[in-house]
């Protein structure tokens, strides 16, 4: 059993299409880790693999996958980790999770995550919190945490989550997983609960970079109900890549240097992995983004203010909570709004409402947009020289449970280094690259839009060359397990 | 008591005819059940996601195009922000500083903007009055929410609420001619907000103004209009001033009230919509929205009427207006020319328009009248050529209503052929009118004029109206001037 | 820099009804961030266009052809109060 645990999605799959393992063996085994999660990763559990076995001949082969809350599975509950949708089963599946489906990916069960994917320790969940699978004591990091965690103890064979600034890799980076952050376009939108618009982006959480590159490859394409999607270029082709030669990496100082508060191990595990890129053959020299520095600002500005609008549709008339129903209607809506949302979301829709508000919107939302042009000018800069940007993903390891609650500006600076990727729509993907203190790091990788293949195949070169071992958190999580 | 001159701009949304919704696949909705025609795009449901509907865009364009407005190479979508139960995302789709349409004209009234949204769902009230106010409880109905809406807004450039109707009217003539509405008030399909406000005659300014709502018949629309203008004139007549306001009429009691506002605090946030990319008009879809247009539009007809075929002004409007009526004028004129009756101008053969709606009932189709406009042209020539008297030709045109046919042959039948002065029994009545009045006869010899009326008159009842006036005059005259 | 006044209106476009010493919080966290952000007001951005979409692409629309609608079950299953086939709410009417 542990040892089928042990396996990726991709050599699961290859199993099963060998006819060694069936789909529901599989299915089962991962279902009752999952059923017993101590992570409080799962919001929701399959009860059964959802078809008999044929999911053989499937690309994917019927390794299930676990996705996060905010994704629409129809009558399966998606609330988005927030109260305000209790008990809301959508009439409709998301545009993703359908496709994983067909492609032979069932769902396992819904993952943990920040209310409405605000968040960077997935501690704002009416869920509550979930724990580090390496640390039951810290944060998974966030917003997407519940996958993360699941896929990295083990609970899961891969999972899907949403990256609007960061959501995905750096979660991935705490718990030492894989995570792909794509171009802006490349999955649909189309089912999956809104934060930021013009910023959500699915992505994949895998416990290698071959299974990212995998579970990528059935997520992305052009769909007619997403107005922002667009058709993939060409395929996304497996990684087989073994050195660097002639890749030209930049390292931002605009990010790397001392605003970033990049603490001592994560620097140190970064600078290890510049070194193994040179080995490799990579060419590393420093880089300008000018106005990354600023990207965080203009973040909170613009994610936000379409949040204040992506989110007003929860008014108690037509689904989720209602509170106050009896009284008059501002009452009602106002009371069902101010008991349903937690204490983040308000900030945000505060911060949002405020930033659109008249005379205000040229001087922050209309600024915001403007610093994001000149953000995507620098990154197409720096592509002209340079085929990937590289930083750590994170300025730290994960940190204690609490630690950061109490201090949103603390909370929001764990994004400085995603954030600026995030705006310019480009791809971004999140390795581990090591530990430090016995915790996970992540290195990130940062290519132009629609670099994905490009991107992967130096992931996968790296990794090989990382080694990195997170066997750890398999086994000291799931029944049976000896916790520390 | 000074005199006021009303300022007046009208703001129109009209649902288009299109099979879909704006930016989802569900069909329009004709007063179906309720709740039927709903998805989670145009329910506001979590994750759903709004794709435009290119045959709104394309008939936007046509409208936009008919208007004479300029079509933006690139318009963009917003999000218009406010809660209220008709609204499931708590924003509406609509187009704000970059719209689709610019400028135009409409007859004599300047078109301001043009632009695409999305409309609100339908609010129902329970309670007796069935009214949103003494209501407690309300419920939605999704149906309608979604359902494609061009937004007209005018130039301030109408001054009476009459004006305001007959341009109102115009605009439903020319949609509905471009065939992008049903453009039925009644139904909603077409609704008209206006904004009031008046100022002494001769000043530039404009004074305060009121938005009024709900005004569903174009009748509405001008008692509206009227009732809000003499509303402003009290106020000022008695030294007050008009508070800027949004008015609810009440056509019942054509009162008009103050409608309580969508947000307390008018604030709309309006900023870009994510979900939706940007619109260009490409060369294509111009070219395919200018085939679709009608070869003449209304307001133009209008113009050739009055300017090329020399119709009274009020006329050429009212056949331009009711397309119907000018259709079946410009049949009898081609009748006409081809019957030889060139010589009939085409002013005198619009005339007949008139008796022939009289007797038809005002708002039927002559067209589907017993009268056929070759028939009609056949009457006017007549009359034009003196072979039957004005008056016995409304009898006759009376006959063709009754019963079809030629006027010719009824004017046979019935005898009522013009008697000229050639024909010596005209003459031989003259002479007993005299015999019948000598004093009257007496003073029109003494050259009093006004004396001949009665004698005239005689000649009249004897002929049945079958002679003409100037005819039976002039010989009255010849025998009494000595 | 976000006095109480502020964040009640704010609250009230949004339609929130914010606790007494969430007012003050809120007034107190806000401004930290708004601090922390002013920061981008100082860049020179003269002539720099706005970004709403990453994607540059345009015209993306749907031909005019139906799909099919949800079953009013399905949707008045989720509904707080179905009311008349339809969405009961307080009337905004009511006093
Ligand atoms: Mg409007
Ligand atoms: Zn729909």
């Amino acid at each position: 059993m542990s040892e089928l645990i042990d396996l990726t999605a991709a050599q699961a799959a290859e199993r099963i299409r060998a006819g060694d393992l069936t789909a529901a063996e599989l299915f089962e085994a991962y279902r009752q880790r999952a059923a017993a999660d101590e992570l409080n990763a799962f919001t929701w559990v399959a009860d059964a693999a959802p078809s008999p076995d044929g999911e053989a001949s499937t690309p994917l082969g019927g390794v299930p996958v676990a996705v996060k809350d905010l994704f629409c599975t129809e009558g399966v509950p998606s609330q988005s980790g927030s109260k305000i949708l209790e008990g809301y089963r959508p009439p409709y599946t998301a545009t993703v999770v359908a496709k994983l489906a067909e492609a032979g990916a069932p769902l396992l069960g819904k993952t943990n995550q920040d209310e409405f994917a605000m968040g960077s320790s997935n501690e704002n969940s009416a869920f509550g919190p979930v724990l580090n699978p390496w640390d039951r004591k810290r944060v998974p990091g966030g917003s997407s945490g519940g996958s993360a965690a699941a896929v990295a103890a083990g609970l899961a064979p891969w999972a899907i989550g949403t990256d609007t600034g960061g959501s995905i890799r750096q979660p991935a980076a705490l718990c030492g997983i894989v995570g792909l952050k794509p171009t802006y376009g490349a999955c649909s939108r189309y089912g999956m609960i809104a934060f930021a618009s013009s910023l959500d982006q699915a992505g994949p959480f895998t416990r290698d970079v071959t299974d990212a590159a995998l579970l990528f490859r059935h997520m992305v394409g052009r769909d007619r109900r997403d107005s922002t999607s667009l058709e993939y270029p060409g395929e996304v082709d497996l990684p087989k890549r073994e050195d660097l030669e002639g890749l030209r990496l930049g390292v931002p100082e605009d990010l790397t240097g001392a605003e970033g508060g990049i603490e001592p191990g994560v620097r140190e595990s970064f600078e290890a992995t510049i070194k193994l890129a040179e080995q490799l053959g990579a060419s590393i020299e420093p880089c300008r983004l000018p106005h990354a520095p600023q990207a965080l600002s203009a973040y909170y500005l613009i994610a936000p203010a379409e949040a204040s609008a992506n989110l007003a549709r929860f008014d108690g008339v037509r689904y989720g909570l209602r509170v106050d129903g009896d009284k008059d209607l501002i009452t009602m809506y106002s009371r069902t709004r101010e008991v349903g949302f937690g204490a983040e979301v308000k900030r945000r829709i505060m911060l949002g409402t405020y930033a659109l508000s008249s005379g205000y919107y040229d001087a922050y939302y209309g600024t915001a947009q403007k610093v994001r042009t000149k953000i995507a000018e620098d990154f197409r800069t720096a592509f002209e020289r340079f085929d990937f940007i590289v930083t750590p993903t994170s300025p730290c390891v994960a940190f204690g449970l609490g630690a950061k609650l109490d201090d949103p500006l603390a909370m929001y600076l764990n994004d400085f280094l995603a954030v600026p990727m995030s705006l310019a729509g480009i791809a971004a993907i999140s390795i581990p690259s090591g530990l430090s203190e016995g915790l996970p790091v992540g290195f990130q990788l940062a290519g132009p839009a629609f670099s994905e293949s490009r991107l992967l195949d130096a992931a996968f070169a790296l990794e090989q060359a990382i080694g990195f071992d997170g066997s750890a958190a398999r086994a000291n999580n799931g029944p049976g397990r000896n916790a520390t | 008591m000074t005199a006021f001159e009303p300022v007046i701009g009208l703001e129109i949304h009209v649902q288009l005819s299109t099979r879909t919704k704006m930016f989802c696949g569900c069909e329009l909705s004709f007063n179906d059940p309720p709740n039927i025609h709903t998805c989670p795009t145009c329910l506001g449901l979590p994750g759903a996601l709004p794709v435009a509907n290119e045959h709104a865009i394309h008939f936007a364009i046509m409208i936009g195009l008919a208007l004479g407005c300029e079509i933006a190479e690139r318009s963009l979508f917003h999000r218009k922000n406010y809660f209220y139960p008709d609204s499931p995302k708590a924003y509406q789709i609509s187009q704000y500083d970059v719209p689709l349409c610019l400028g135009g004209h409409l007859g004599d009234v300047r078109i301001h903007r043009v632009h695409l949204e999305e409309d609100a769902a339908k609010l129902n009230h329970l309670g007796k009055s069935g009214r949103i106010h003494g209501s407690d409880r309300s419920w939605v109905d999704f149906n309608r929410c979604g359902t494609p809406l061009v937004e007209i807004v005018t130039e301030p450039d109408i001054h009476s609420a009459e004006q305001a109707r007959e341009w109102l009217i115009l605009l439903r003539t020319t949609l509905r001619q471009l065939g992008v509405s049903d453009v039925d008030m009644s139904q909603g399909s077409l609704r008209c907000d206006a904004n009031v406000s008046i100022r002494p005659v001769g000043s530039t300014e404009l004074g305060t103004k009121t938005e009024l709502k709900n005004m569903n018949s174009f009748a509405f629309v001008a008692k509206g209009i009227e009732a809000e203008i003499e509303r402003q004139k009290r106020l000022l007549d008695a030294g007050a001033a008009v508070v800027q306001e949004t008015l609810h009429f009440d056509p019942t009691t054509g009162s008009l009230t103050p409608l309580r506002s969508k947000e307390e605090a008018h604030d709309y946030r309006y900023f870009p919509e994510p979900d939706l990319v940007p619109l260009l008009a490409t060369e294509e879809m111009l070219a395919a929205a200018r085939a679709a247009l009608p070869a003449e539009l209304p307001a133009e007809r209008a113009t050739r009427f009055e300017q090329e075929l020399g119709l009274h002004a009020d006329t050429a409007r009212l056949f331009a207006f009711r397309a119907e009526l000018g259709d079946y004028f410009e049949q009898a004129l081609a009748a006409a020319g081809a019957n030889g009756g060139a010589d009939l101008e085409p002013a005198e053969l619009s005339n007949w328009i008139g008796p022939l709606v009289e007797r038809i009932g005002s708002d039927a189709d002559p067209a589907s009248s017993n009268v056929t406009p070759q028939s009609l042209a056949a009457l006017a020539t007549m009359v034009k050529a003196k072979e039957v008297s004005r008056d016995a030709a409304r009898e006759v045109l009376t006959l063709l209503v009754q019963e079809g046919g030629d006027p010719r042959e009824i004017v046979e039948r019935e005898g009522l052929g013009a008697i000229t002065a050639e024909d010596d029994g005209l003459a031989e009545i003259v002479d007993r009118a005299i015999a019948a009045d000598p004093n009257a006869a007496e003073k029109v010899r003494a050259g009093n004029m006004k004396a001949i009326g009665p004698l005239v008159g005689y000649v009249m009842r004897e002929t049945k109206g079958r002679a003409d006036g100037g005819e039976i005059t002039r010989l009255i005259r010849e025998k009494l001037a000595g | 820099m976000l006095d109480r006044e502020q964040v009640l209106h704010v609250a009230r476009l949004a339609r929130l009804e914010l606790t007494d010493d969430e007012v003050d919080r809120m007034a107190d966290e806000l401004s930290k961030v708004l601090d922390h952000i002013e920061a981008i007001r100082e860049l020179d951005l003269e002539g720099v266009p706005p970004t709403s979409h990453v994607v540059d692409v345009t015209n993306v629309l749907r031909a005019d052809e139906p799909t099919p609608s949800l079953p009013r079950e399905a949707i008045l299953a989720a509904a707080p109060e179905p009311l008349n086939d339809g969405f009961g709410v307080p009337s905004p009417g009511a006093a």
